[in-house]
């Protein structure tokens, strides 16, 4: 009996590509925390499995897509929102969620996240942020804290991380909420929230990565991580997106952003109706 | 009531416009695009017409974005394309290489401008031919067709759908400022005497599917997102089921030489030549796009100062139409390839003439090559 | 039913409801070690085993299953999908029920 035939027992296994398990993250990863979280929020919303599509990119937990049992797809570096953005647009019956990582999201693929969520695009973003790129062996991103020790910045970073709060409140998301991969079970309900909710919506996931961020920066275990996340989280409902920077002593978890905001398909079907309304007009004359 | 989508009639259209209005008929409802002169034209009558017909335009935030939503569309079952010139079609390079890898149908026109880089805006090229084939990374074949009128920026844009749709591939229109700009008489036929073709769909239930098992024709059927088939796309190398395969040697080595292949093996179906007065001929013009107009007229002067010329008009310049080239050269002394770039398809027929003498006539900038030109030409090679 | 040493109040319904009971599904070969459900179970229900299994990790196992409350936080938390609990079912004249 192989592995993926133990799999099959979990009450989550309808959910997953069992034949492709155990998958490949480390052991304390957050994106198996991450996975887990999302196939709950799954289950208890009992979404229909055959009209949701999940889309990934470039990083370790670019490789969600490939363990969901969904319609799933596994993009070139940076480009997930973007193509997320193609298939919610040609076929708006699809519920579109984007997995990908911090840095395949903010660095490459920054402008493509800063203009979905400007048009309102009606996809889930949820983003594992780990500050680093572990997948290459641990490079520092656009989230990696200064002074932090990368295979990149062997003196210490010098560089200021963005705060993915603040950029996607800023960039215009109707829902943008942080939780760390502790915070399992609100960041499942933020998770069902999202789904269910219209627009563009962002979802940052502290993540532990103990084989290579923790292990370089002298973090400890990943159950020492995970110590230290429940230690300085802080849950500030409805805070200022602004001032939600995360420090050596305290990371700002919530829900920070709410808002309602017409999506950028419910727009062009309007728009679209009312051209063609004109149109037939036009053409009874 | 005449349908909205196809606009049946005669009209005096740029190239661009016909290019658009053909996309409509064959069937678009996505685009996505990114303004870049000489084809932002395409973008905004897209940017109208799809919101008659109930499709979806949008303008992406940069090519590079505009390729991969196409290529999102795609997999939902909808025909797509994207509009771009030499600097727009760089950035796309690396999604040419994802929509190839997970065979996605799906249409990119590239209207050709001065190069390299920021270039020449407003002046037509040929610059981009072997980038075409060539510009993302990797070992894979594409299709492109080279349109020489307005007329044929309407009929091939929508070959070049039925060609995607067909081969699971992205098939590039490859036209230039001048074709891009011009305007011409368009006739647009009824809808029914318009040949569609669709993507091949699954015959099996979706337990049972395997995303990238080709048939016979090495060509996979293809599910949709949203049909029930869950299924995993992926631009790693795959296996059938769509999973990864990062490590197998055997793995790697199926798939690319399949997704070559699946090309390769089928030129013969998909090529498509025009050759005019070539049985005598002793020197022949091979010409494709905007100088195979100037080709056409030079042959026909020539035949009238009793230089036994021929004219042989690539439609198809990829896969390249090797064998009948080859054919060809043996039956004629000197083949002369007027080119609006400095020597980049006259090195496919080099390689495919052998030993028959091949010379380049090469012009960059805004002037085309003229009839005169190329029937100096003509005569050196025959000397 | 498994109730404190030491009782202030006897519920009012302690003939008529009985607690769950646990059943906690360990998938030793697919545990990668990580200690998550260890060291958060509210009640220190799981404890590291002595058994390797195949990855050369010890995993969990059960040390007290009567003190687990199904909250299911073990479940929710691991990463590997290797633990979960599920309610046992009682079948009419089952020990623990009254």
């Amino acid at each position: 009996m192989n592995q993926g035939d133990r799999m099959t027992q979990h009450p989550l296994a309808k959910y997953l590509r069992s034949e492709r398990m155990p998958h490949i993250w480390c052991e304390g990863c957050g994106n198996g925390v991450l996975l887990s979280s999302f196939l709950t929020a799954l289950d208890e919303l009992k979404v229909d499995l055959d009209k949701i599509v999940v889309v990934s990119g470039i990083g370790c937990i670019g490789r969600a897509a490939g363990y969901v049992n969904v319609d799933s797809f596994h993009t070139t570096h940076g480009r997930a929102i973007a193509f997320a953005t193609g298939v919610k647009l040609a076929n708006p019956d699809l519920q579109v969620v984007v997995i990908s990582g911090d840095g395949d999201l903010f660095a490459i693929g920054g402008n493509h996240f800063i203009h979905a969520a400007r048009r309102n695009i009606d996809i889930k973003v949820i983003c594992a942020n780990n500050f680093n790129y572990g997948m290459t062996g641990g490079q520092y991103g656009p989230t990696t804290p200064l002074e932090a020790w990368t295979t990149t910045t062997p003196y210490g970073n010098i560089e200021h991380p963005f705060n993915l709060v603040h950029l996607a409140a800023a960039s215009g998301a109707v829902y943008v909420a942080r939780w760390t991969t502790l915070h399992v079970r609100r960041l499942k309900d933020s998770i069902k929230k999202s789904l269910q909710k219209e627009g563009f919506s962002f979802i940052e996931v502290i993540s532990p990565c103990p084989t290579i961020f923790d292990r370089y920066n002298k973090r400890g275990t990943a159950v020492e991580v995970m110590k230290w996340f429940r230690l300085i989280s802080n849950v500030k409902h409805g805070y200022d997106p602004a001032r939600t920077e995360i420090t050596n002593n305290q990371i700002i978890v919530g829900e920070f952003v709410d808002v309602e905001r017409p999506s950028y398909g419910r727009l062009l079907r309007e728009m679209t109706k009312r051209v063609q309304e004109k149109l037939k007009e036009e053409k009874a004359k | 009531m005449k349908s909205r989508a196809v606009l049946t009639g005669t009209h005096f259209l740029s190239g661009d416009l016909a290019c658009a209005e053909g996309a409509i008929a064959a069937g678009c409802r996505f685009f996505g695009g990114y303004p870049i002169t000489p084809a932002t034209e395409i973008s905004e009558r897209m940017s109208r017409r799809l919101v008659e017909v109930g499709g979806v335009y949008i303008q992406m935030e940069d090519e590079i974005g505009s390729l991969a939503a196409v290529i999102g569309a795609s997999y939902t079952g909808k025909k797509a394309m994207t509009a771009t010139s030499g600097p727009g079609f760089s950035l796309m390079q690396e999604n040419i290489g994802l929509a190839v890898m997970t065979e996605a149908p799906l249409v990119i026109v590239n209207i050709m401008r001065g190069g390299p880089s920021t270039g020449q805006p407003t002046m037509p090229s040929q610059q981009d031919v072997m980038q075409a084939k060539w510009g993302s990374h990797g070992d894979y074949e594409i299709i492109a067709l080279a349109p020489s009128s307005v007329q044929e920026m309407f009929d091939l844009t929508i070959d070049c759908f039925n060609l995607a749709e067909s081969y699971r591939v992205p098939v590039m229109l490859l036209a230039d400022e001048i074709i891009g700009h011009m305007s011409e008489r368009v006739k647009i036929p009824p809808p029914e005497e318009i040949t569609i073709i669709d993507r091949k769909k699954p015959k099996v239930p979706p337990n049972e599917y395997r995303p990238f098992k080709p048939d016979d024709d090495l060509v996979p059927p293809m599910g949709c997102f949203g049909e029930g088939y869950r299924f995993h796309a992926t631009g790693l190398t795959h296996d059938e089921k769509g999973a990864p395969k990062t490590v197998s040697v055997e793995e790697q080595t199926k798939l690319v030489r399949r997704l070559c292949d699946k090309i390769r093996k089928n030129t013969h179906k998909i090529v498509r030549v025009q050759e005019v007065m070539l049985e005598d001929a002793e020197v022949a013009v091979l010409a494709y796009g905007i100088a195979s107009r100037a080709a056409l007229s030079a042959v026909r002067k020539a035949r009238k100062e009793g230089i036994k010329a021929g004219l042989l008009r690539l439609i198809t310049i990829w896969p390249f139409p090797t064998e009948l080239v080859a054919k060809m050269a043996d039956h004629v002394t000197a083949i002369v390839v007027p080119e609006m770039n400095y020597g980049q398809l006259v090195r496919e027929v080099e390689r495919a003439a052998k030993t028959t003498p091949v010379s380049l006539l090469s012009k960059l900038g805004e002037e085309p090559h003229r009839p005169s030109e190329i029937i100096t030409a003509m005569r050196r090679a025959l000397q | 039913m498994v109730l404190p040493k030491k009782l202030w109040r006897t519920p009012l319904d302690t003939e008529k409801i009985s607690l769950p009971k646990a059943e906690i599904t360990i998938q030793p070969d697919l545990c990668k070690g990580c200690d998550f459900c260890i060291e958060f179970c509210p009640r220190k229900v799981l404890e590291k085993s002595d058994q390797l299994n195949k990855r050369g990790i010890y995993p969990p196992k059960v040390a007290d299953e009567s003190k687990c409350t199904i909250c299911g936080f073990c479940t929710a938390i691991c990463p590997d999908f290797a633990i979960f609990i599920t309610e046992k079912k009682c079948k009419e004249g089952c020990e623990d029920e009254k």
